[in-house]
């Protein structure tokens, strides 16, 4: 463990510490929408702002897509931006979720993951931020409040970036982490607010010496190279966060690799999660490995740009790996595993691959699925097809 | 603006130059250039997908020699409260002096329809900017689509005239009040054939602090099926029919700027156009007989909302 600056212990939910994170960094504008699961965040900012402890401009906006409309302005005048969301709101934000994208927008965007509608549920799976998954966006899960907290910094320089210039999602499970109350470890404000600096823009709209034209039409003979760019940014991503990651660990202590494993090197059989499910996967593990059974677990972290080469490395030689997705890309392998298998494809010494759907609408995963899990997995017994954990069989 | 004043600002210093694709007879940059003009502030604006947009700005070349945003159709209004939340942010920390005036601009697709929420939220908020409607009663970008700005009768291209319906069979939606309905400090309907007192207007709504709208009737030659030299000519016959009355409410205060001295026929605005070609073909008397009325009935009411009869 590195050393950690200094900071201060306070029992805060998810949403309240993501909040905390936003009062830290003192956005210039912050334009939002509440929705559940995510309203506590913009609530206690809302609070932060009318109490006079942030300089942050609200923009108390009628709906998700003025939301991320006005992020998309703000952003473009050259100054901080940050809004939050979930599920229907972020559905409805879509075209202008692609739009941040394209204007290369450096907005950082909290998402308490919720379930999409139909049948309308209010819980958490990750179908809405795994949607827009091909939006152009970073996207980081994150398993605590903690993580979240830390991820928010981490999250802001990345989009900052020179080299990047990019939105990112920074994603904490809806209710599990929002609204469930950890203890998390809030840094001090001078060392924070050292660590983001300030954002400097190449180009702003409010720079009115220089007037710029920002969203002009680009047809068939742009449009392509702008989005070659924008591809070019995404794979400048990994180094950047590894480097931002680095110095904000001489902060925190903690680490921020794309992934985190867990007893996975003499593993017999490996669980891939993201998000929450992972401590209720460690706890597993901990009991079967108390149990002389030979398993493990890696937490990924970094979903967009999706860390292909250093998943395979990780995976590389190991016998078999389950992969748990908490929402489902109907038709085809679901989000997770589909790139987990991208990812493995031409290794020359594969694990076989299993896929598992649980916790959609806010199911639980109980330790006795994992269990069963690495069972199945330690029996060797994969199939072609999704195996639903917590699932009762309804046919239509 | 006198027209010589306004004529030597817009020459000298166009904000939105020559060389754009709009359409020979188009009224959309005669209305945007007499509003630039009307204030000597920097000024930044946003404007939402249509034909201002899309023509003014094909990558990589731009007509606005001004700050300028685009992000999508239904959200200038929602895009500006940003960057005027950006402005109000640098002011407050003195990251910026100077005073900056802000302007959206939308067409009737994007102003009376699919961007009416997001013109709404903006408007209730109170932004410090103007929002500029220049209104050709379709869907022009995308090819004369039927708008809610579209008048009864008229036909479009999702609305055509066709023997089971002749056409739009609604009354168009009054954005005007609609705006006024927000109680915000200034609203005013105008027209492309009266620059005196468009810019009279624009100078008002750049005025106020909180937000102004102005909605402006822009002639369509595309649209309307009127020859490009006759744009100034079809949008003042609008307005001497009373179909597009000049009028301002500035806190709440009704005043009507213009009353025509003598109310010309709503035929003699209909029978050029082609869009209303198939309601001068014997069967459809009625529908004539039905836009006279309903013109008259609200020029009635508005006569009354500017205490010009009791």
């Amino acid at each position: 463990m590195m050393a950690e600056a200094k900071h201060k212990v306070v029992s805060l939910t998810g949403n309240y510490a993501i909040a905390e994170a936003m009062r830290q960094i003192n956005p210039d504008v912050v334009a939002a929408y509440p929705i559940t699961p995510q309203s506590a965040i913009v609530e206690k900012f809302s609070g932060f702002v009318n109490n006079g402890l942030v300089d942050t401009e609200m923009v108390r906006v009628e709906s998700e897509h003025s939301a991320m409309s006005a992020c998309v302005g703000a952003s473009m005048a050259g100054i901080r931006t940050m809004t939050a969301t979930c599920s229907a709101g972020l559905a409805l934000m879509w075209e202008i979720v692609g739009v941040a994208s394209g204007l290369r927008c450096p907005i950082v965007m909290p998402i308490a993951n919720r379930a999409i509608s139909a049948p309308i549920n209010i819980h958490c799976d990750h179908s809405d931020s795994m949607g827009a998954r091909d939006l152009g966006w970073i996207q980081i899960y994150n398993e605590t409040a903690q993580e979240a907290y830390e991820n928010v910094f981490l999250a802001l320089r990345l989009a900052e970036h020179p080299k990047v210039q990019l939105p990112v999602m920074v994603c904490e499970d809806g209710f599990i982490t929002s609204h469930c109350v950890q203890n998390v470890k809030i840094f001090d404000d001078a060392v924070m607010k050292k660590f983001i600096g300030t954002r400097k823009p190449e180009f702003a709209l409010l720079d009115l010496k220089n007037p710029i034209t920002v969203g002009a039409i680009e047809l068939q003979d742009y449009y392509f190279e702008t989005k070659r760019q924008q591809q070019e940014a995404m794979e400048n991503v990994p180094a950047a966060y590894l480097e931002i990651g680095k110095e904000l660990s001489k902060i925190t202590g903690s680490d921020y690799g794309f992934f985190q494993e867990y007893k996975t090197n003499d593993a017999d059989a490996i669980i891939l999660t993201m998000s929450s499910a992972t401590g209720t996967a460690r706890s597993v593990v901990d009991k079967m490995r108390a149990k002389g059974k030979k398993v493990g677990l890696i937490k990924l972290r970094l979903f967009r740009p999706f860390p292909y080469e250093a998943v395979a490395k990780a995976l590389e030689g190991k016998k078999i790996v389950g992969v748990l997705d908490r929402s489902m890309s109907f038709g085809a392998h679901s989000p997770l595993f589909g790139e987990i298998r991208n990812a493995v494809y031409g290794m020359k010494d594969k694990p076989a691959l299993q896929s598992y759907v649980f916790g959609l609408g806010g199911r639980d995963l109980l330790e006795s699925h994992v269990e069963q899990v690495f069972e199945e997995l330690l029996a060797g017994k994969t199939n072609d097809e999704i195996k639903y954990l917590g699932l009762r069989e309804v046919s239509q | 603006m006198n027209p010589k004043e306004l004529a030597e600002k817009v020459t000298k210093n166009p904000k939105l130059t020559a060389g754009h694709r709009l359409c020979g007879g188009c009224a959309a940059p005669i209305i945007v250039k007499s509003i630039l003009a009307t204030t000597d502030d920097p000024i930044v604006a946003a404007n939402a997908t249509g034909c201002l947009e899309v023509a003014t700005t094909i990558y990589p070349y731009t007509s606005w020699d001004i700050p300028w945003i685009h992000s999508a159709f239904e959200n200038a209004p929602a895009t500006i409260s940003g960057v005027v939340a950006a402005y109000n942010a640098l002011k407050k920390t003195g990251k910026m002096k100077e005073n900056v005036k802000f302007i959206a601009f939308g067409g009737d697709g994007s102003s009376y329809d699919i961007g009416l929420q997001s013109l709404s939220g903006a408007l209730e908020r109170g932004h410090d900017f103007v929002y500029v409607c220049y209104n050709n009663e379709g869907y022009m970008n995308t090819g004369g689509q039927r708008s809610g700005a579209t008048p009864y009768g008229a036909a479009a291209t999702t609305d055509p005239a066709g023997k089971a319906r002749p056409g739009k069979m609604e009354f168009k939606k009054d954005l005007t009040k609609i705006a006024a309905a927000h109680n915000i400090p200034y609203v005013a309907q105008a027209s492309v054939s009266n620059l005196a007192d468009l810019t009279m207007k624009a100078e008002k709504a750049f005025k106020v602090k909180g937000p102004a709208v102005l909605v402006v009737l822009s002639t369509c030659p595309t649209l309307w099926g009127t020859p490009p030299a006759k744009t100034i000519e079809m949008a003042k016959i609008g307005v001497e029919s009373c179909f597009w009355p000049l009028y301002e409410i500035e806190n709440g205060v009704y005043k009507l700027n213009y009353r025509p001295a003598k109310k010309i026929p709503m035929i003699d605005f209909m029978k050029p156009q082609r869009r209303f070609k198939h309601l001068f073909v014997p069967g459809n008397e009625h529908m004539l007989e039905n836009v006279q009325k309903h013109v008259d009935d609200e020029w009635e009411t508005l006569l009354k909302l500017c205490g010009e009869k009791a």
